[in-house]
Order: C-alpha cells, then structure tokens, then sequence
C-alpha cells in the first residue's frame, strides 16, 4: 500500500496543505478588478487563517461537544479527499480502487456534521442554512455520481487516479462531446457544493439569504479558522477535477506537470471569480432548476458514452 | 450434537421462552428476568449452532416426521441461512435486555409478559424460517412469526391508533402468507416435491408466476414500494424494543424469502433483474424521501428502513444481473453487498430503534417537534444515536459505507463493461447518491431536532437518561458498527462463503479482500481517526475549553426563545416540496383576513401517499359494492325460504 509514497507524494501533501486559501485570493482579486477596485492582497486569505489562528473563541451556551469538533470533522475530510485526488502527478497518494466513492462520501461526512455543528447553535439562521445546504446537495450528489459513471466508463478504470489520468486522453479523441458536458456539470457542482454564485454569495450581509456562510455563523477564533481552510482545500478539491478532467497530460517532467496543474487551478478560479462579477444570485426557489438542468446534461453525456462504447 | 440438532433446540427454546413467565406473578419482574434468561440461552445455542455449521461445513438436511400423518418436514443450514440467522440471534437478544428496563413487567402489568411470551415465539419462529429446507415447515414457522407480531404491534390495544395498525399489519401479513403459500404451491406443481430444490422447469408460466408470488409477497413483508403500507404505522406503535426487532429482522424475513427462492432458477431473464433493480432504487429513494416528512420520529425510522430495504433490493438486483448476463463478479459484489447491508441494517436500525426508545422514554412522546437539546441530559443516548445516524447515511468510517461501496464497486463495474443490454442498470449508481444525500438530510434533521439546540418543550428540558439496561445493547451495536466500518474484513469470510453458495460454482474464484478495497478503507478510517484528534488537540491547546459563552448570535435580537429554532416542517419543506409529487403533503396555511390577525395555526404534515391515497379508497369501494349485498340478508325468515326455494327451483329446471 506504500508504493506510491516517494518524493511526490510529500510534494503533493504540502501543495495541498499549503495552496488552498491562494485561490479564494485569485477569486476575490478577479471580482476586484472587474468591479473596477483594486482588491484585497493576494494572500489575504493566509492573513486571515493566521489571524483567526491566535484569536480566542465564545461559544454560545446551548451548544454541545457536536458544535465545537463540527470544523475538526469538515477539515478533516476536505483533508482525505485532496489526498484521493490526483494533483500534479499521475497517481494520488491514496489511490486504489473504488476510491471515486470514498470521495463523494467522505465529502458527505463533513457536511453531516457542519449541518449539525449549525443546528446545535438553536438558530432559526443557522437551522435555514442547513436545510438549504441539505436540500441541494441532494440535487448536486447525483450529477457528480453520474461525471464519475461517464469516465469510469470512457477510461474503464475505478480509481479517481485512473478516471483523471492519461487513460482520459484517448477518451477527449472519442468522447469528447460528453466530457464537455460533464465539464460543464461540474462546474455548476462546484459553485454549488462551495456556495459561489449564483447559488449562494459567500459576501452577502443578510443572513436570511446566505447557505455556508449562515451555518458557521456562530463559530469563532481557530475553530473558525479551520472551516475556512477546509473550505478553501474542498474548493481546490473541486478544481483539481475540472483542471485533470481538461487537462490529464503526463509530460514526465515532474516540474512541468505541477506547474500546468496549479495554473489550471488559477484559471478556473478566475473563471469562479468572472461568473461571480457577471451574474447576480438566484432566488433560491430557481436553484433547483439549475441544478436539476446539469443532471439533465450529464445524463446526456452518460447516454451518448453508453450508445458510443 | 449436530448443527441441526442445535438449532432446532434454540429455536424450541426460544418459542417456550414467555410462557415460565406467563405462569408467574403479573407483578414482578422476576418472570420478565426469567424469559429474558431463556431468550438469551436460546440464541446462544443458536450461535453454537453456527459455529458447528462453520466448522464442520454443509451437512445432508435433518428430515423429521411432522405432525400431520405421512408428511415429513426438514431443516439444513447453509451460508444464507446462517447470514440471516445471526442478525435474528444478535438483535433479538439486544432487544430482550433492553426491554428489562424499557418496558418493565412492574409497569406494564397488563401487557409484559405478553411482550416478553410473543418476542421470544418471534425469535423461535424466524430462526426456524431461515433453516427450513421445504415449503411445510417455512409456511408454518412463517405463520408463527406473522401472528406473534401481531400481537407484539397490538400491544397497547386500548390505544385506538394501535389497533388501526395491528388491523392493518394483519391484513398485509396475510396477504403476504396468501402469496406464500402460492409460490410452494407452485414449487410443489414444478418439482413434486416440497423440498427446497432448483426449479426442474424454468421459463413456464408457472415458474414466472412463483417468481412474481414471491417478490410480491415477500416483498410485502420486506417493505418493498407499494406494498410497505402496514410497515410506518405498525413500527411507530409497537414498544420501541420490539420495533427494533420488527425493523432490524423481521423485514429481512421478507428479504430472505425473495433470496431464497432466487436459488431455485438455474437461470434468471435480464428483465426480472432490471426489474428488481427499478424496484430498489425506487423503493429506496421514496421511503427515504417520505422520512424527511415525518414528525413522529419512529415513523421516520421506520421509513428508513423502507429505503434501507431498497438499497438491499438494489445489490440483489445486481446479483440477478450478474447471473442473468453470466458476469459472476457483478453477482459476486451485489450478494457481498446485499447480505453485509442486511446485517448493517439490522445493526445500526435497532440502536436507532433503541435511540429513540430512550427518548421517548425520558420525553413521553414520539414528536419531534417538542424535542429538542436532550444530549445535554442524555449524553449516552445522544452519542449512540450519532452512531447510527452517520452509519445509516452510509457515511465513512461505520458500517453503512462498506455495504454501499460494494453495490456501488458493481454498479460501475456495469459501466466499465461493453455489454449494453445491461448498462442501463448504471442509473442505480446515482440514484443511490441521492438517497445517500437525502439519508444524510433526514438524519441530520433527526439528530439535530432531538438532541441538538435548545429544548423544545417542558418535559424535553426535564428528561433522564437511560438506564444501564437501556444503554450497554446500545453501546454494544455501536461498537459492532464501528468494527465492521473500521475492519471490514471481519466479515469478509462469511460473504466469499454465501456469494459462493448463492451463484453457484462461479462465484468461488472471487475473494472479497481481491474484489474490495477493504484494507485501504481500514488505512482511511485510522487516517481520518489521526486527523481528528489532532484537530480536537489543536483546538484543545487553543483553549476552547476555557472559552467564555454566550447566547447563539441572533443579529442582535435580545431574546431569542427555543420556539424560533428551525422546526421539523422547516428543515423538510424544500425537499418535500421537491418530493411534492410522491409525497402529497397535507398543508394547512392559515388564512390571515383581520387587519391584526391572532392565534393562527400552520399544520403540515405528510401521510402515506400509497395508503391514503389508493389502498384505502379502494377498499372503501370495495366494501360499498358488497354492501349491496346485504340486501340479502333481510333477517326475516320468510325470506330465507323464499331464497332456498327459488334455488331448488332453479336446480330443477337446469337439469
């Protein structure tokens, strides 16, 4: 089971650990600058996580231990899932097969207990975000599962590292159509399951409209300061699939495939941050309908894959 | 002694267990003690038994003279049959302890040692159901079984709710038993025997008709959709102990009859495999769905175990196909599957039962919506719920993950593969991810609303914890939970064993160790148990246990009151509104006409759709058109012979 532990896989672990919060940078610089200001540092996000690292925390009085390791639990996770997915390099540290499940689900187990660390707080608020927060989620896990059917199927492995490694190249030859679609879908999962725009606007100021941002709302101090770095590692979770699913080349120069990995990320963090400058948020009875219309698409995509093969 | 001896003595003992207690006083608890004792005893030379089948393998079926003249009935142990006799053996044994202290024969006198009496007939007749080798003896321990719940449903039968639901689980036993008897019927037609034997004619009629009286039949008892009506309402009002029973292996019974039979075609059509899995997946995301609508936290349980017996359906379904489309590994992963799920449910499905028993028993009521804040006062209770709830999600690292992962390994095994006639069953796969998320939705909502926040009612503020009795099966199921989620492997020489003797010859090439990653999830249970604790110390250092607190941040409102906390209907309103057309929620909005309108009422709730909806009307037609008929019976004589008069006349001029 250590075979694949070498130089790569410590290389990988700290990218993982330590690039996450650059890209809530580059999203927030890339509203900036189409909104015509000039915009936070870069890496205000590592100020931010050093800052809320050494304040203290208040905890409300109605909530139980469940509040108080809820962050533990959606870091922890986000933390499994970037080491299942294959960043720079052909294989993930924690390859093997059926690992695709364990991603989806590991995912779900952070979200079980965020939804919970926010209903033990006794707010209507925070009760609000966590239905909202389950209810799409329902919406957004089949369209995911169905991405995960359309490249088993275009690469016939069940390994994320397969799945999103060179095996997919030949599958842009002759799939190419549906991958798009996938990619598409998957996109909208990702601002979905990172609560961007158009499903949720992580800036907003009233809080009877707000998804994530809501359920964390009475957490402070490190504890928050570790559900914003789970969140920035699950954001980069999410990239990293679209940047493998576009681009899953294997040059052979370790140096070279990082560097095209982590500008992949950039830009579809400059694409989060576009679609944030150019659409307003949904009215949340029409997020269904979105989210339902990228099922349709992948649904496509896996009808055209089954027809095909 | 042999395995067979052996269980047939648990089995006997088990039956016997109530009735020392019957005879002795209604006042003590010695008697309850006493068939506890038994139960107990029974079920463990009942694991005698499976450890002799373990060791000394299959042996030739034990035939015995039954009680009608020239008839002999007879028992054997196989690999299926133990996989469902130790979730019987297990849960039953759980259940008998918890009942010590849950329904106490000094507080229940009237109806204890009723209770104690039918649970352990219960317990005799299912072990009986799963070793009987021939239609006689499966119908009459079948029959024991119906009957012994139904008096175990009607417990509280000076409860009119109760007894609505003992009328209606007697009817949909019945009809289940009706359909029994139709498939060994049959059995009896095709083979001229009434041993369990493989088909000797497959695709007749007659064989296609057994096949449809089984699903439907045993799909009756199993919970299958449609046919689940009697199970909310039967769950919710039997003693929580006893519906830990009824949900964690009395279903399976249901699922163990449709397996059963399965072994007996040679060879199954691709459409009755696609047909089962659209069963399953149906079955599963409904009953899901309908829990996330219900405030009486039994009836969402018991909804759950209407999906759980979905994704069950679902790996038979992949079993099936595998056999039909001659791809043993897909049938391999779907029996693993199945059968794991099968005793996951059984496992996680009674600790919740028994979760929920304890609360009703510090609160006094099964609603939710007056529940709220009782892991303060219920620490032990509210940690093993959590257990089973992330378990029943099928969230990792517990159980519910290793069984779902497997039927999910098959699923995309179907993709990978060039066979089109069978792809289309892929669509299970995300079908299954949304019942996961929807599961993940109703037991966050479950757990939160009764343990998390701030209580919702007086007696939620004032509640107890369980007792020990209440607390150590509890304990144990967590923990047997969490071993089979963080060491899979455990189980892994039990499923090679029954995929072998369900697929035949085929399957023993496959090891599930080769099949599964079942070592990597163990790596990633401990890597996820490492990241915990050094989060929990990270914080730990950073002093949250000094932490000063406060009042929840309500934007500056002063005095927030626990009835402004998110309530049961508010959490499910946007996904039963997304479900809205299965679910056909009952909404009553008030109609605001004054200029300051007082003491309005919103009422939502979700009923059964099948039931209310169609069953019920139904047989309300059906009784108005025989209503006709008692025209007949005028009650005066002269008309009587009048009747028998026109008859005789008619008699006569017909011949």
């Amino acid at each position: 089971m250590f075979e694949n532990l070498s130089i790569y896989t410590l290389v990988h672990i700290v990218v993982a650990l330590v690039f996450p919060p650059f890209l809530l940078g580059v999203i927030n610089r890339v509203k900036a600058i189409v909104g015509g200001r000039r915009g936070q540092p870069l890496l205000q996000t590592y100020f931010d996580l050093r800052k809320l690292f050494s304040k203290d925390s208040v905890f409300s009085e109605t909530t139980t231990w469940v509040f108080r390791f809820g962050p533990v639990v959606s870091l922890t996770t986000a933390f499994v899932a970037v080491m299942i997915v294959p960043l720079g390099e052909a294989n993930a540290p924690l390859a093997f097969t059926g690992d695709l499940i364990l991603l989806a689900y590991v995912l779900g187990l952070g979200r079980f207990f965020t939804m919970a660390a926010a209903l033990d707080t006794g707010s209507a608020f925070e009760g609000m975000g966590s239905a909202r927060e389950a209810t799409y989620a329902c919406l957004a896990e089949p369209v995911m599962f169905l991405g995960l059917l359309v490249l088993a199927r275009v690469t016939g492995t069940l390994s994320m590292s397969g799945l999103l490694g060179t095996g997919l190249l030949e599958g842009w030859g002759g799939a190419a159509a549906s991958l798009i679609l996938i990619m598409v879908s998957w996109f909208i999962v990702l601002l979905v399951e990172n609560s961007r725009v158009p499903f949720d606007d992580p800036n907003t100021h009233l809080e009877l409209t707000m998804i994530h941002e809501v359920m964390v709302l009475d957490h402070s101090g490190p504890a928050f300061g570790l559900i914003l770095y789970g969140a920035a590692i699950k954001l980069f979770v999410f990239a990293a699939l679209i940047v493998r699913l576009a681009l899953p080349i294997h040059t052979g120069y370790a140096a070279l495939d990082w560097s095209i990995f982590l500008a992949g990320t950039v830009v579809v963090a400059m694409l989060i941050g576009l679609v944030e400058s150019i659409m307003a948020r949904l009215r949340l009875p029409s997020i269904p309908n979105l989210l339902v219309g990228a099922g349709v698409l992948s649904l496509f995509s896996m009808i055209l894959v089954l027809v095909k093969l | 002694m042999t395995s067979h001896e052996l269980i047939l003595a648990s089995a006997l003992l088990a039956v016997l267990s109530g009735v020392p207690a019957a005879l002795l006083s209604k006042r003590s608890n010695m008697s309850q003690a006493l068939a506890t004792l038994i139960l107990l005893c029974a079920n463990g030379i009942g694991l005698l038994a499976v450890y002799r089948w373990w060791v000394d393998g299959a042996i030739a079926p034990l035939s015995f003279p039954a009680p009608i003249p020239g008839v002999s009935v007879s028992v054997a142990i196989d690999a299926i049959s133990v996989c469902f006799l130790l979730p019987i053996l297990v849960v039953t044994s759980m259940a008998t302890i918890y009942g010590l202290q849950y329904w106490k024969q000094s507080e229940h006198e009237d109806n204890g040692r009723g209770v104690s009496l039918f649970l352990g007939a219960m317990t005799g007749a299912m072990t009986l159901i799963v070793v009987a080798h021939d239609g006689l003896m499966f119908l009459a321990a079948w029959e024991t079984m119906a009957i012994s719940g139904l008096f175990l449903v009607a417990t509280e039968d000076h409860i009119s709710e109760t007894r609505k639901a003992a009328w209606l689980y007697i009817a949909a036993s019945h009809f289940a038993t009706l359909c029994a008897f139709g498939v060994f019927a049959l059995l009896y037609a095709i083979n001229g025997s009434w041993d369990f034997d493989t088909l000797k004619t497959t695709g007749t009629p007659m064989a296609f008709a057994m096949a449809a009286l089984a699903f439907f039949g045993f799909g009756t008892k199993a919970g299958i959709m449609p046919m689940h009506i009697w199970l909310p309402s039967a769950h919710a009002q039997a003693p929580s102990h006893v519906s830990a029973v009824m949900s964690g292996v009395l279903l399976k019974m249901g699922v163990y009859g449709i397996v059963r039979v399965s072994t007996f075609y040679a060879e199954i059509p691709l459409s009755w495999a696609l047909f089962v899995l659209v069963m399953g997946t149906s079955t599963a995301i409904l009953g899901i769905a309908f829990a996330i609508g219900q405030q009486d936290i039994k009836r969402a349980l018991a909804y759950s175990s209407i999906e759980n017996i979905g994704i069950i359906t679902i790996g038979l379904g992949l079993a099936l196909l595998g056999r039909a489309t001659g791809q043993p590994q897909w049938a391999f992963l779907g029996v693993c599957g199945m059968i794991l799920h099968v005793w996951n449910h059984a496992l996680f499905k009674s600790l919740l039962f028994f979760g929920a028993g304890s609360v009703i028993h510090g609160v006094g009521t099964r609603d939710m919506e007056s529940m709220g804040g009782l892991s303060k006062h219920m620490p032990k209770t509210a940690t093993c719920f959590l257990v089973g709830a992330v378990a029943i999600c099928g969230l990792p690292p517990l159980n519910g993950f290793v069984s779902e992962i497997l039927i999910y390994l098959g699923l995309f095994r179907i993709a990978t593969s060039p066979e089109t006639l069978a792809s289309a069953a892929v669509f299970a796969a995300p079908g299954l991810a949304l019942v996961g998320a929807l599961a993940c939705a109703c037991f966050v909502k479950i757990y939160g609303l009764v343990f998390l926040g701030a209580p919702r009612s007086e007696h939620a503020a004032q509640t107890h914890e369980a007792g020990s009795a209440m607390c150590v099966p509890m304990m144990i199921l967590a923990g047997c939970c969490a071993l089979i989620g963080v060491v899979p492997l455990v189980a892994a020489p039990l499923l090679d064993r029954v995929a072998a003797g369900w697929n035949g010859d085929a399957a023993v090439a496959f090891k599930l160790i080769e099949e599964a990653p079942l070592q990597m999830l163990s790596v990633i249970a401990a890597l996820i148990a490492v990241l915990l604790l050094a989060g929990a110390g990270f914080l730990l250092m950073r002093g949250i246990r000094r932490a000063p607190s406060g009042l929840t941040w309500d934007c500056g409102y002063a005095a927030p009151s626990s009835r402004m906390q998110y309530s049961s209907s508010s959490f499910a309103e946007m996904l039963v509104k997304l479900f809205g057309w299965a679910l056909q929620p009952n909404v009553e909005r008030p109609k605001i006409t004054e200029l300051f309108p007082q003491n309005v009422e919103f009422d939502s709730h979700v009923n059964d759709t099948v039931l209310h909806k169609l069953v019920l009307p139904t047989t309300r037609a059906v009784t108005w058109c025989f209503s006709w008929g008692r025209y007949l019976q005028s009650g005066s004589l002269q008309a009587y012979l009048m009747y028998i008069l026109v008859v005789v006349v008619f008699l006569l001029l017909w011949r």
